[in-house]
């Protein structure tokens, strides 16, 4: 469409000349093509964190570290052979051998590969709880702080009850009497009331965003309420949601590793906290003997939570808009927009 | 006054929540806890009316009322203290956890408050001298510990200051032999016992808190009512204490309520670590014994705690937060 100075109205807007030219089908002025639009995308959703990302040495070893963690559990499994009772001699000592470069347990299993092969359990209930939890959180979350009124006050009743209860004792009561078999299902159990504080913090948010004058001329124009929670709220309250996954995960960790070391959860393969629980039954807090058995699965939960601890935070970065502004590729600004 | 009121209605809801919960736990599972005890009792030939009586005497609920009836006396039993009986102990459950609550409240308390103590003075002094040595440098152990698990660190205390360099008690509440009362030497011994249990909770903790005043402060700090102040030629001190402190540690009193829940629950790992006879310990050697009515009495007890805590602390805030008097729950 070819416009000029001369069909501009007084307010700004054009004037069609064709008469066929109705204002509901006037285009933008920049036409922007696909791969213009694609590449946007990936500008701002890819290019940009990775640029703040790799800014920041903490969020870097952050990321690195859980990167190679979910390496060592889809790749790492594969080259790492599986180990069995009398794999080797018992209780080799670490950096001895290179058949056994962590040394061997009591049974004669190696631990390098015993920490290997936790991984992906380990992965599975990270996932499962932190997913179980970001979904009941938002949906909590987001539903009350829309709805307002008596369903709001219903909803945040449950989740204060949800919150005051103590989580560990609670989880270990669960895992007592329901007996839970699978990794996924250990995940959902570890945080069955831990998204309630953060549906708590999304539900503030979500109040305040509501208030917000986009949002008002949504409702006004009579758009459907899941467009304007996917569209004008969920974008905006993402940054908060990605930084929780990563913080459950860490808390699921923590906890499950703790209560497999207890031998409080079933008992399904290989397993840092069952390492630790195997190494302590024989004596791993005094004998130096076995250190190496009973040391190694703690290093690696420290490693692992430091790095998400690290990429939780910078993943914080990412979102905050003033260090966001600064990496922003500026070349293409009118492209570079978000679409939200 | 709604606003105890409204309060005091929470906390009740809350623990009667708790208590139905434990009550469909126990009662409903199938293959659970109840068939447990009734299985137990069966196998030792005795009568069905002898085994409903001793399953009411160890679980506190009757097996052959209606549903309604068991879970309304169940209710009652819970809210007079009566637990039900110990399978493993054969004593009652609330009998052995008053004896062991003192402790777990002891340690988790000590704990809370030395977290917050260290927290917040390391995290008040990194946002005054922000970007400098000390700031980089306590914000990096800050975070290191942060990322240790609380039983990590007690099992390498344990392992280190406990079993090797035998400086610390390994185990127990006070030494053999010394009279329990308020004399010095049951004071020092039990001080001595609490020791590793109080350090490896505030190592593992005080990073997170110092931290997050570490943001408060600095956010706080950069506010325009702080340039008045200064404007106003108030002493440093003054606007230390009165202005950022004040402001910056407010935030963190939810966190703070909610934490004596979460160091109430590590018991159950920590207490085993340092084979320390609290609750949690208590609530291990039920779960390793199947022991139903000590696991759930324990649970409730944990669960009361925390209630009780965090509603004292909820009430006491309007008296920190002179804007919460108001009542406003809608507040963000």
């Amino acid at each position: 469409m070819k416009r000029s100075e001369s069909n501009t109205a007084t307010d700004g807007g054009s004037i069609a000349r064709e008469p066929a030219q109705s204002p509901f089908e006037t285009v933008s002025e920049i036409e922007i093509t696909r791969s213009e639009r694609y590449r946007a995308l990936v500008n701002e959703y890819v290019i940009t964190p990775a640029h703040i990302l790799w800014d920041d040495w903490r969020a870097r070893v952050g990321f690195l570290i859980t990167l190679s963690f979910l390496l060592i559990g889809t790749v790492g499994v594969l080259l790492v052979e599986e180990t069995y009772a009398g794999h080797g001699d018992t209780l080799v000592a670490p950096f001895q051998t290179m058949a056994h470069p962590l040394g061997t347990d009591g049974l004669g299993r190696d631990i390098l590969s015993q920490l290997v092969h936790a991984t992906p359990a380990m992965l599975e209930m990270m996932a499962a709880g932190a997913i179980f939890s970001t979904v009941m959180a938002v949906f909590w979350g987001v539903t009350a702080g829309y709805k307002g009124g008596s369903v709001d006050q219903t909803m945040m009743a449950v989740t204060d009850v949800l919150m005051t209860i103590p989580g560990l004792p609670l989880v270990v009561v669960l895992a007592a009497v329901i007996d839970p078999s699978s990794a996924w299902m250990i995940g959902v159990v570890l945080v069955v009331n831990a998204w309630a504080g953060f549906a708590r913090a999304l539900r503030s948010e979500v109040m305040k965003l509501r208030q917000e004058s986009y949002v008002e001329a949504s409702r006004t124009m009579g758009i459907s309420l899941p467009a304007i929670v996917t569209k004008d709220i969920l974008p905006n309250v993402m940054p908060l949601v990605v930084v929780n996954f990563v913080t459950t995960a860490r808390n699921v960790i923590m906890m499950s590793v703790g209560l497999y070391f207890l031998g409080l959860l079933p008992n399904t393969g290989f397993n840092w906290g069952v390492m630790m629980n195997a190494a302590y039954g024989q004596g791993g807090v005094y004998l130096s003997s076995l250190f190496h058995w009973f040391y190694a699965p703690m290093v690696v939960i420290v490693t692992l939570s430091l790095g998400l601890l690290l990429l939780g935070q910078g993943l914080d970065r990412i979102f905050n808009p003033r260090i966001r502004a600064r990496h922003m590729n500026t070349d293409d600004e009118p492209t570079s927009e978000p679409q939200h | 006054m709604e606003y105890f009121v409204k309060r005091t209605g929470m906390a009740v809801a809350t623990f009667v929540a708790v208590i139905t919960l434990s009550f469909g736990l126990v009662r409903l599972m199938p293959g659970g806890p109840m068939d447990y005890i009734r299985q137990m009792n069966e196998g030792a030939g005795q009568s069905p009316d002898e085994v409903a009586r001793q399953v009411e005497l160890y679980a506190a609920m009757n097996p052959d009322e209606p549903l309604w009836q068991q879970y309304l006396s169940y209710l009652g039993n819970v809210l007079r203290g009566d637990l039900g009986r110990s399978t493993w102990y054969h004593e009652p459950v609330a009998e052995i956890l008053g004896n062991a609550m003192p402790w777990t409240i002891f340690v988790s308390i000590i704990s809370m408050i030395l977290i917050y103590l260290i927290g917040i003075s390391i995290g008040a002094f990194m946002a005054y001298v922000e970007g400098t040595r000390f700031d980089v440098s306590w914000s990096g152990a800050s975070i290191l510990l942060t990322s240790i698990p609380f039983y990590v660190v007690g099992l390498v205390l344990v392992s280190v200051l406990g079993y090797n360099l035998d400086l610390f008690p390994t185990g127990g509440h006070y030494g053999s032999g010394i009279d329990e009362g308020f004399n010095l030497a049951f004071i020092a011994s039990v001080i001595h016992h609490g020791a590793l249990p109080i350090l490896s909770l505030v190592l593992a903790g005080f990073g997170a808190v110092a931290l997050q005043m570490r943001g408060n402060a600095i956010q706080v700090l950069g506010e325009d009512y702080l340039r008045v102040a200064r404007l106003r030629a108030l002493s440093q001190r003054r606007i230390a204490l009165r202005y950022v402190a004040r402001n910056a540690i407010l935030p963190m009193y939810t966190s703070m309520m909610i934490s004596i829940g979460s160091l109430f629950g590590s018991s159950i790992i920590l207490e085993q670590i340092f084979q320390y006879p609290g609750v949690g310990y208590f609530m291990f050697r039920a779960i390793s014994a199947r022991d139903y009515p000590l696991m759930m009495g324990t649970f409730l007890f944990i669960t009361a705690g925390v209630i009780v805590g965090v509603y004292l602390a909820d009430l006491t805030y309007g008296y920190i937060d002179p804007r919460a008097e108001s009542g406003d729950s809608e507040a963000f």
